[in-house]
C-alpha cells in the first residue's frame, strides 16, 4: 500500500511540472493565475498523500485546509489587482 | 524513508528560482514566486516540520503575494516592468565558487535525525524531561515559547506589531 502511495507522489509532482510549464511560460497573466491556482490544488492533495505515508493524516488536513483558505485570499488579491489596473488604463485613455 | 522524494521536489524549487529570476514582468514573477513558496512548503512538510510548512504557506504563498500586489498596484506602471543590467564578470566567477565553499562547508554538518548532532544534545533533554516540573505546561513548545524564550518572544511581538502598524499607515487608501 505504501507503494502506491509514493507512485501517487511521484504522479502528482509530474502534474505540478505541467501547471509549472504554464506557470513559467504563459503568454499572458491570466495563464499564470490559472496555473499558480492548480498548482496549489496539487500541493494540498500532495500535503495529504504526504500525511497519509506517514500516518499522521488528521495534523496534514488542517494544513491543507489552511492552504486553501490562504490561496483563495491570494487568488481575490490577484483579481481585485488586474482589475484596478484594467480601471487605471481606461482611465489613463 | 528510504525513498528521497525530496529530490524531484527541490528539482521543482531550483526551476521555480529560476523562472522568478528569469522572467520578464515584476508581477509573473510574484506568481512564480507563490509556487515556489507552495513547493518549499512541501519540501518542509516532507521533511516533517509541519508547522514550518504551514508558516511558509501562510506567509510565504498567501501574506508575501498580497503585499507583492499591493507594491505593485501602488507603484507607477513603469516600475513593474524589469530592467536588466548585464552580470558583472567578476559574479559570474565569484557566486559559483561561493556555492561550491557552502557546498564544501555543509559536508561538516551532522546527518538529518542524527540523535548526537549539537542541537540535539545541548539543552533539548533538559527541556523535554523536566519543562513540566518546571513551568506547569503540559506542551512543550509552549513552554520553551513562552516560559524558557519569554523575553525573545515578547520583543519578536513588538516586531510584528510595528510591522503591522506600518503596513496599515502605508497602505491607507485615503492618504493622499
Amino acid at each position: 500500500m505504501k507503494i502506491f502511495f509514493l507512485i501517487v507522489l511521484i504522479t502528482i509532482t509530474l502534474l505540478i511540472v505541467v501547471y509549472l510549464y504554464r506557470v513559467m511560460r504563459g503568454p499572458t497573466v491570466f495563464d499564470r493565475v490559472l496555473g499558480l491556482n492548480g498548482i496549489s490544488t496539487k500541493a494540498i492533495i500532495l500535503l495529504v498523500v504526504i500525511g497519509t505515508v506517514y500516518g499522521r493524516v488528521d495534523m496534514f488536513v488542517d494544513i491543507s485546509t489552511g492552504y486553501a483558505l490562504i490561496n483563495l485570499v491570494g487568488s481575490l488579491a490577484i483579481a481585485k489587482y488586474l482589475e484596478e489596473r484594467r480601471e487605471l488604463a481606461n482611465d489613463a485613455d | 524513508m528510504i525513498f528521497s522524494f525530496e529530490i524531484p521536489l527541490l528539482i521543482l524549487l531550483l526551476l521555480t528560482a529560476a523562472g522568478a529570476i528569469i522572467v520578464k514582468d515584476l508581477i509573473s514573477a510574484v506568481l512564480i514566486l507563490g509556487s515556489y513558496s507552495f513547493v518549499l512548503a512541501l519540501v518542509w512538510a516532507w521533511l516533517g516540520a509541519v508547522d514550518v510548512a504551514f508558516v511558509e504557506a501562510v506567509v510565504g504563498a498567501g501574506l508575501a503575494t498580497v503585499f507583492f500586489l499591493l507594491t505593485l498596484f501602488n507603484a507607477s506602471p513603469k516600475d513593474t516592468e524589469i530592467r536588466r543590467q548585464p552580470v558583472p564578470f567578476i559574479a559570474f566567477l565569484g557566486l559559483p565558487m561561493l556555492g561550491l565553499l557552502l557546498l564544501f562547508a555543509a559536508e561538516d554538518l551532522p546527518e538529518f535525525s542524527d540523535p548526537k548532532s549539537p542541537a540535539s544534545v545541548h539543552v533539548s533533554p533538559e527541556y523535554l524531561e523536566q519543562s513540566y516540573q518546571k513551568t506547569d505546561t503540559e506542551n512543550v513548545v509552549t513552554s520553551v515559547l513562552m516560559d524558557y524564550r519569554g523575553f525573545d518572544t515578547l520583543i519578536e511581538t513588538a516586531v510584528i506589531f510595528t510591522a503591522g502598524i506600518a503596513c496599515a499607515l502605508l497602505l491607507r487608501r485615503d492618504s493622499k
